[in-house]
């Protein structure tokens, strides 16, 4: 079995979706005969078909609306917002509207729709196409949020957010898109939606991220490695609902955790996983809980970015911190 | 919709005319604007058209070497920009959109900070020239509105200036823009809008993004005029644009300038054209050239030579030249400028963060390689 990308793996589930059920279809600017600004889509218009693949006028928020008026007719829109910058219009539809719809009618309207969107920094872009905007949408209840960090996992769980019966936000790590790369088996098979993923055991530290981050955290983990000191990789995947049980069985093993996330420190997800261990496991825990996060700036242009974007350096110091408090 | 009853009245009607004044051979099709019959006046349009684009040419060249970010060129587009600023004063405000750098230039934004722009470094956007200027505008029709309340500032304090703004074919498709238009018609706003229709919005092509036969009419929508104007020929943008501009100043409310053009480029040095339009179509598109049709007006009316062509495109690349050595020449920003501008003053908290980032123990992977 040949090894394909992240960005290929996202195409790969995209057409078994589509091959297996005829409402899934997909909408965004340029998905269609451009095969999408980074080929997510790509052959999939010749393949399915003009009403199935959509090439929409230029308009976030019209994109995000015309999905949940396809949703509430029994469709499954999955929808590309071309940069995760240029999302901030769908707000008003996701939090107003589809992530509210079932609760409003009682069940009657539902809004099965994926948002899926290139997210993240670290590609050498110009302003508004580095951005990391999770937590806001896991602030919103009635929607899921979605980050996968490897092929298989963007295949798996792509398949299962165009299955589940609710909207979901799946955001694709940009920098990842192409040099992740791994084995991809087209069996159909989905992964859960709110189960995070043990990429590496250790039983001295926890590490907690997700998406692109989790490159450098794993090189930080290997040298840890090298000292003798283990370190747990926790792929948290699914910030929401968020899998607070596998978090938990680790520290309770470790007592240690360092957070990891690209996103602005202040208000990030991060701090929702150190209320949970503070609420919950307090007691296992041996040392103060760490993040090491986006600073609280807007993200940088491309000359200073790396200054902003956290690295294993970054990530490694924390954690000697953090191992060392006694 | 079925016809309606026969007593029902036409309550109203629009037009939109086209205007352009030279053909694509550079032939007059009608007398000449008074601006356009004093040579030296079409020759600064010409040079500002040519610098516009020798920076493009150089901008994508640099872009593949990885000295400069994704580039979007305005290649074939040069005469709305160049019509737009050529008719603007200096104290009115420019919103531009991103490939506006021809306005940009005349308006004195220099070749080095539209390379620092570029090449990602904020201090791009912090022009010595245009102090007022709005930054480039990257999340489509998004400054729209800005240019309304720039407009609205204006008139609150009675000042005879117009905001100018910017926008694309597939800009026009975003509610912020329709939004925006609506607010400058009902409040009869000093703000020129020009739609720069290049015929595409990356792979979508203009009959792709609306069902209206004009952008223009857009304007008629929303209670104001709207008119296309050939956007290859630099004499009709910049004849439209002061009358346009006039009108703002005098109180008159705003206007729209539909600027039919051609993108002769990729959408950006991350795009691919050939996977949605052909060769042929391209090349059937030269022939408007916007440069060529002006030099053969001004070889016509025995204003230009081809010593001064020569020298032109000598002095052009010179001085892209040495703005680009300054660029390169011109050391990143340090870390702590991610954060000396987020507030007037920065709060405490961040200046821990600040402090943080200066300590902080250098990358081992250092900057990431483009993978577009
Ligand atoms: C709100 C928003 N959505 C998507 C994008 C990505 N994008 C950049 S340019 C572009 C097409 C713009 O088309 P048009 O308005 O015609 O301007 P042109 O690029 O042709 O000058 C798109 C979709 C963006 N920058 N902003
Ligand atoms: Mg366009």
């Amino acid at each position: 079995m040949p090894e394909i990308t992240l960005v290929e793996a996202v195409t790969l589930a995209l057409a078994r979706a589509m091959a297996e059920d005829k409402e899934v279809v997909l909408l965004g600017e340029d998905i269609g005969v451009d095969g999408g600004v980074f080929r997510a889509t790509d052959g999939l218009l010749a393949r399915f078909g003009a009403e199935r693949v959509f090439d929409t006028p230029l308009a976030e928020a019209m994109i995000a609306g015309l999905s949940v008026g396809l949703a509430a007719q029994g469709f499954r829109p999955v929808a590309e917002i071309q940069f995760t910058g240029f999302i901030y219009p769908i707000i008003d539809q996701i939090l107003n509207h589809a992530s509210r719809l079932r609760t409003r009618t009682r069940g009657r309207l539902t809004c099965p729709l994926v948002v899926r969107s290139p997210y993240g920094g670290g590609i050498r872009a110009i302003e508004h196409h580095s951005e990391s905007p999770e937590a806001l949408f896991a602030h919103i209840p009635g929607l899921r949020v979605v980050i996968p960090s490897s092929p298989r996992r963007a295949y798996g769980l792509l398949l299962a957010a165009i299955r589940d019966p609710d909207p979901v936000m799946f955001l694709e790590p940009t920098r990842l898109y192409r040099s992740a790369r791994e084995e991809v088996e087209d069996t159909g098979e989905p992964l859960p939606l709110d189960r995070a993923f043990v990429l590496r055991e250790g039983g001295d530290i926890t590490f907690v991220g997700w998406g692109a981050m989790l490159k450098e955290t794993l090189l930080a983990a290997d040298r840890l490695e090298a000292d003798g000191i283990g370190a747990e990789v926790i792929d948290a995947a699914t910030l929401k609902p968020f899998d607070t049980e596998t978090l938990f069985a680790s520290v309770q093993k470790t007592g240690r955790c360092v957070i990891v996330h690209e996103a602005a420190l202040t208000g990030g997800f991060g701090g929702e996983i150190a209320a949970r261990l503070a609420e919950g496991a307090l007691t296992s825990l041996l040392a103060p809980v760490a993040r090491v996060a986006g600073w609280d700036t807007v993200i940088p242009g491309l000359r200073v970015e790396r200054h902003y974007m956290p690295g294993e350096n970054r990530i490694l110091e924390a954690a000697r911190k953090t191992l060392a408090f006694a | 919709m079925a016809t309606p009853p026969s007593a029902a009245e036409i309550v109203a009607r629009f037009e939109i005319r086209h205007g352009r004044f030279l053909d694509a051979k550079g032939r007059a099709l009608c007398p000449l604007p008074d601006f356009a019959r004093d040579p030296r006046e079409l020759v600064a349009l010409y040079r500002a058209m040519v610098l516009a684009r020798s920076f493009d040419a150089k901008a994508i060249a640099l872009q593949r070497t990885g000295r400069l970010g994704t580039y979007s060129s305005a290649l074939g587009q040069e005469a709305v920009a160049v019509g737009i600023a050529g008719a603007m004063r200096a104290e009115d405000v420019l919103l531009p959109s991103f490939r506006e750098h021809g306005a940009q230039l005349l308006r004195g934004v220099s070749l080095y900070e539209l390379f620092l722009f570029w090449g990602g470094d904020e201090r791009g956007s912090d022009f010595k020239g245009p102090r007022e200027d709005f930054p480039i505008c990257v999340p489509v029709g998004t400054h729209a509105p800005h240019a309304a309340g720039v407009a609205l500032a204006f008139k609150l304090r009675h000042q005879a200036r117009v905001a100018v703004c910017v926008i694309g074919d597939g800009a026009t498709s975003k509610g912020d823009v329709a939004e925006a238009f609506n607010v400058a018609g009902v409040w009869r706003l000093p703000v020129v809008y020009v739609v720069n229709n290049n015929g595409w919005a990356i792979s979508v092509p203009r009959d792709r993004q609306t069902a209206a036969e004009t952008l223009a009419q857009k304007a008629i929508a929303a209670g104001f005029e709207g008119e296309q104007v050939d956007g290859n020929d630099v004499i009709a943008v910049r004849e439209a644009m002061s009358r346009a501009l006039e009108k703002a100043r005098a109180g008159g409310g705003p206007s729209l300038i539909e600027a039919i053009t051609y993108r002769l480029g990729d959408h950006t040095t991350a795009d691919d054209a050939s996977r949605y339009r052909t060769d042929s179509e391209v090349s059937a598109r030269w022939a408007e050239d916007p440069i060529a049709r002006l030099r053969s007006h001004l070889l016509a009316e025995g204003a230009w030579s081809k010593e001064e062509e020569e020298r032109l495109l000598a002095d052009s690349a010179a001085a892209i030249e040495e703005a680009l050595e300054r660029y390169l020449a011109t050391p990143p920003q340090g870390p702590e400028t991610m954060f000396d501008f987020t507030y007037e003053a920065l709060p405490k908290d961040l200046l821990e963060q600040r402090a943080a980032a200066l300590s902080a123990p250098g990358e081992s992977r250092g900057p990431p390689a483009t993978e577009r």
